[in-house]
This record gives C-alpha cells, sequence and structure tokens, in this order.
C-alpha cells in the first residue's frame, strides 16, 4: 500500500498530452509535406494568375466580341490584314477532336470491352501492355508517323485527295493516340461491376453478348462517359501530332483535305517563332491558351464527376 | 412421352439460341477486330520507325553535333545529354516533392475537410491539363516571370527552366501512383507501429515507406518516361533543335523530341531518316527506363 502511494505525482497526470520536442518535429513534418501537396494548388493559381494578366492584356487591346464571333483568323500577318475571329481556330480544334473520337471511340471501346469482358488472364496479360506501351510512346512519334508514314499510305495507296499537311491523317493519328486512355479508363469501369449482376443475367437465359450490352455496360455507364469526355480532352489538348502533320493554318470548312491545326498547336508554332514579350502576338498565345485551359477544365470536371459516381456505387 | 417432351423443348431452345449464337460470335469478332486494328497501328507505327532509323544508330550518331546542312553526318550528342539533364533534374523535385504530398493526402489529410478535397480535385484536374498550358505557365513565370532561379533567371530559356516546367507537367502523375502504393500498404502494419510506440512519422519513415517503395518507384519512372517524350512544353520554354556545344543546367538547351520535331519539319527524305533515328534513341531510353522499373518492381515489390 505504500508503495504506490510513493509513485511520483506526474505519473498520474501523463496520460493528458503535453507538447514535448517529439510531437513539436511531427507538426514540422506534417507542415512540409502539406506544402509539398499545397504546390499542386499554387501550381493551378500560377497558370490561372498567367492567363488572366496576360490575356487582359490581349483584351484590352482587342474587343471580346471580335475574339469570340469573328470568323477570319489571322493574328500573326501584322497590319491592316491583321485580325482575331478565333471561331476557324475553335473549329479546326473540335473538328480534328471529332474525327479523333470517330477512330478511338469505337476502337477504344471495343478493347475495353473484349479486355474486360472476353480475354482469358493470359490473353489480358498479353495485351494489356501492349495497349500500354501504345500509350507510353511519346506525341511527337505519331506526329512524326502521320506525316511521314500515314498521309502517304493515304495518298498513294488509298488514291485520297490530301495536302501535305491536312486534317484526316492528323485527326486519324489523333484518335489512335487517344484510345489507349479511353481502352484502359473504359476497362477499369467494366472490371468494376460486380459478377452478381452477370450471373444473375446468365440464369435469366441471356447470351454473352447481351450479358455485356445489356447489364455490364449499363452499369459502368458513367465509368465509360468518363473515359469518353477524357478521351475528348487529350484530344482537344494535344499539340504536337497537329503541329507536325496538321498544318499552319485553322480552317472553317469540312474539307478534311486541307489544313487544320487546333489551337494547341498555334500556341506552340507561335511561340516558336520567338516573338518578343509584350507584343499582340505574344499576347495572342495566352488568350488562345486560356480558352484551352477553360474548355479541358469543364471537360476534366465533367470526368472528375463520373469516375467518382461509378466509385462510389460499387466500392 | 416425357422423352419426346423433352426432345421438342431442345429442339426449340436450340433454335432460339442458334441466332444468340451467331450474334454472339459476331460481336465477338467486332472486339477482336478492334484490338488487331489497335495493334496493328502499334505493329505498324514501330516496324516504320525502325526500317528508317534503325540503321543510322553508330556511336557516331551518338557524339556528332547536329547539322543542317548535311543530314547523314548529323547527330544527336546535345539532344540526347539535354534529355539526360532534364531527366535527373525533373527526378530531383518531383521525387520529394511527389512523395511527400503522396503521404500528406494518405497519411494526415482529412478527406471531409473542404481544403483537402479542394487539393484533391484539383490534382486530378491537373493530371490533363493539356501539356502546352504548363508551357505557357514555364515560359510566363519560370522562364520571362517572377521566378528568379538562383540568379540565373535572365529571361533566358535555360535548361532548369524546362525542367521545372517538366516537373510541374508530371507531378500529379506521381503523386496519384504514390497515394495508390501508400493506401496498398494494410493499416495492421501501421497500427502495429504505433502500439510500440512509434510516433506517426517514425511509422510513416520505417514501415510505410519502405512498404510502398516498389509502386512509388514505377510512378515516378513511369513520370519521368512521360516528362522526357513531352515536346509543347520544351517549344514554350524556348528548347532549341541546333545546338553545337554540350548543355549545362544554366544554358539553353536541346532535347530528343524537339530534335525529332526540327528534324520531321524538313520535307527532304534524309532529314525524315533523322527524325526516325533519333525517334530510335528516344525509344531506346524509354525502353531502358521501363525495364529498370519492371525490374525494381520484381524485385521489391512487396505481398501483404
Amino acid at each position: 500500500m505504500s508503495g504506490e502511494d510513493q509513485r511520483p505525482k506526474s505519473e498520474s497526470v501523463s496520460l493528458t498530452r503535453t507538447r514535448t520536442r517529439r510531437s513539436t518535429g511531427e507538426q514540422v513534418i506534417k507542415g512540409l509535406l502539406a506544402g509539398a501537396a499545397l504546390l499542386s494548388v499554387l501550381t493551378t493559381i500560377g497558370i490561372g494568375i498567367t492567363l488572366i494578366t496576360e490575356s487582359s492584356k490581349f483584351f484590352g487591346e482587342v474587343p471580346f466580341a471580335d475574339f469570340f464571333f469573328g470568323t477570319d483568323w489571322s493574328p500573326l500577318t501584322g497590319g491592316e490584314s491583321t485580325s482575331f475571329g478565333v471561331v476557324p481556330l475553335v473549329w479546326s480544334t473540335l473538328y480534328l477532336t471529332f474525327i479523333a473520337l470517330l477512330v478511338a471511340v469505337p476502337l477504344g471501346l471495343g478493347v475495353g470491352i473484349y479486355l474486360a469482358e472476353y480475354a482469358s488472364p493470359r490473353i489480358r496479360k498479353t495485351f494489356k501492355p501492349i495497349v500500354e506501351v501504345l500509350a507510353g510512346i511519346p506525341t511527337i512519334v505519331f506526329g512524326y508517323f502521320a506525316l511521314a508514314f500515314f498521309t502517304p499510305l493515304l495518298k498513294e495507296q488509298l488514291g485520297i485527295e490530301l495536302q501535305v499537311f491536312n486534317g484526316l491523317s492528323a485527326g486519324i493519328i489523333l484518335g489512335i493516340l487517344v484510345l489507349p486512355t479511353i481502352a484502359s479508363v473504359s476497362e477499369d469501369a467494366l472490371s468494376a461491376v460486380p459478377q452478381s449482376l452477370r450471373e444473375g443475367a446468365f440464369g435469366l437465359g441471356a447470351a454473352k453478348w447481351q450479358v455485356v450490352v445489356r447489364v455490364v455496360f449499363p452499369a459502368a455507364l458513367s465509368g465509360v462517359v468518363a473515359a469518353l469526355v477524357l478521351g475528348a480532352s487529350r484530344a482537344i489538348g494535344e499539340t504536337v501530332v497537329i503541329l507536325v502533320a496538321g498544318g499552319n493554318n485553322p480552317n472553317l470548312s469540312f474539307d478534311l483535305g486541307i489544313a487544320h491545326q487546333n489551337m494547341a498547336a498555334f500556341v506552340a508554332n507561335t511561340a516558336r517563332a520567338d516573338i518578343s514579350a509584350g507584343g499582340v502576338a505574344y499576347a495572342t498565345i495566352f488568350a488562345v491558351g486560356a480558352t484551352l485551359f477553360v474548355m479541358t477544365l469543364l471537360l476534366n470536371l465533367v470526368a472528375i464527376r463520373f469516375v467518382r459516381r461509378y466509385r462510389q456505387v460499387y466500392e | 412421352m416425357p422423352v419426346a417432351e423433352s426432345a421438342i423443348t431442345r429442339k426449340t431452345v436450340e433454335r432460339a439460341t442458334s441466332g444468340q449464337r451467331t450474334k454472339d460470335l459476331l460481336f465477338r469478332l467486332a472486339l477482336l477486330f478492334c484490338l488487331f486494328v489497335t495493334v496493328l497501328f502499334l505493329g505498324v507505327l514501330l516496324i516504320d520507325v525502325a526500317i528508317d532509323g534503325v540503321p543510322l544508330i553508330s556511336w557516331d550518331f551518338l557524339t556528332s553535333f547536329p547539322s543542317r546542312l548535311n543530314a547523314e553526318s548529323s547527330g544527336v550528342r546535345p539532344a540526347l545529354i539535354g534529355t539526360l539533364y532534364l531527366m535527373v533534374l525533373c527526378a530531383a523535385f518531383i521525387v520529394p516533392v511527389g512523395i511527400a504530398a503522396a503521404i500528406y493526402l494518405e497519411e494526415y489529410a482529412d478527406p471531409n475537410r473542404w481544403y483537402n478535397r479542394i487539393i484533391e480535385v484539383n490534382i486530378q484536374n491537373l493530371a490533363s491539363v493539356p501539356s502546352v498550358v504548363y508551357g505557357i505557365l514555364g515560359l510566363a513565370f519560370i522562364v520571362r516571370g517572377p521566378i528568379d532561379i538562383w540568379g540565373l533567371g535572365t529571361g533566358d530559356p535555360i535548361l532548369l527552366a524546362g525542367a521545372l516546367t517538366l516537373g510541374l507537367l508530371v507531378l500529379p502523375v506521381v503523386i496519384i501512383v504514390a497515394r495508390e502504393a501508400i493506401r496498398a500498404v494494410p493499416s495492421s502494419i501501421r497500427e502495429g507501429s504505433l502500439a510500440l510506440g512509434a510516433t506517426k512519422w517514425q511509422t510513416i519513415w520505417k514501415q510505410v515507406l519502405p512498404g510502398s517503395i516498389a509502386g512509388i518507384t514505377t510512378g515516378v519512372i513511369l513520370a519521368l518516361s512521360r516528362a522526357i517524350g513531352e515536346t509543347a512544353p520544351l517549344i514554350l520554354v524556348g528548347a532549341i533543335a541546333f545546338r553545337l556545344s554540350d548543355p549545362d543546367i544554366g544554358s539553353r538547351f536541346s532535347a530528343l523530341p524537339i530534335a525529332i520535331f526540327d528534324a520531321a519539319e524538313e520535307p527532304k527524305d534524309e532529314f525524315q531518316i533523322l527524325a526516325a533515328g533519333t525517334i530510335v534513341v528516344l525509344l531506346a531510353v524509354l525502353l531502358i527506363m521501363n525495364s529498370v522499373a519492371i525490374y525494381l518492381r520484381n524485385r521489391y515489390e512487396t505481398k501483404w
């Protein structure tokens, strides 16, 4: 009994937390780690500040309506004929994206469905890395391929009338470029559908294709939509394929045999000319970049929302 | 009677299912066709590049400076050295920052707080911002802008600026993959460590990080492969194709994608071949990096 009384008093209060050197160190570390995570937010803020300040200089000289509704795009000619109507550039961007999706959506979904629903584990183990290799090839290689191989192929072997730089070849190869994105995101979404849904449908006597098309696919729809939106976002923002194979001016036209430049390629091509900071041409980069950023931002937010939805349903 | 009845049913069922079987087969063939076209494109692309490019590969090609007049004697030396520099500097930036951010988000951040949710959505969005936009950021903020890197930011488009721009571009990739690797470490490991009296940071440093190092390494190499294949941001921050001396951190620089771009733009055949040769070098660098990644993953992967 007396032994217990002799226990130092401090021990009885040691259960409440005191700020020791050890816990201060822990707090410092936590702060450093949070700082690293915060850098990503600063990056976004940096992009925002850059685009807003520089574009506002641009819109100080060029009226808002002239930019967004004008149909004559020749920003770099200088003198009287300079015109800043962005409509043709936006049109060519969306048109190229449309062609790309026309190629990438059926092929990408086909690959995604096959790998998720039909392939045996061995086949999946062989072909999934192949799709990943396609995703890992630098875009400049696709650009070279479009210009040096695919355009001549379309022209000489298939007899399609094309200029050297054209929207058809650039658009199709752009589609091949975004195909792996669509394939792998949609495969993930399909694989996340619980097995019990498939078994239920088989139990009711459905054939395999019916199970896939009428049960699994609808169940994974939000993930598939996310795949398509992400693919579209990549196609809209791609630079080099279009820069190398698509030509140096946009065209407000349905003709795919002629040049179609997209917004990203315009930015890169203009920056390359080593124009002086402060001029209107320099400011055009930021106005076009801001427009592109807003377009992809909206698509990305839609995709993030859809991805979250399919994760919530089945996890 | 029961026998006859069952025969009829069977016939009916077979008639009904044979239509389904045909459709099943057609659907399957359509899917296989998609896979075939995808593999075909990859195969043709690689073979086309290899036929044109591989014969060019020699020690001279790797160690000569580029030439605008004579494609045959042109080499990739400054571009290759530039790319290797970019890779190392980029790694020095993204490894600490990316892993720290991933640890914060997985181990410390309360996902129900609004600011942590903002960080999270922000990283997801940054992962799919077009690379040319990062180029604009690099041009305005790092090359010409307020960030004066160690007194070198004279407005010149230097190598360090390129490396930082590429680092910002691939940082989301590192964070996302590292988070997955950290999440895969079971919580029983953390609880065991904490129960033995380790602090949170000791637990992370001694248990969580060693347990997730394979996944994190894979993520870093994946990110670096993406970084060194990027062309658009480097065009924006002022990389040049024809550099006639070796680059260093504070000089103007070239890189393999820029050299490919420049050669591909020349209409003459020998420059197209030069582009193919440079592509072979770039793909070889990527192949080596990815082999290292696979080796490390197999060597250090932890199964729980």
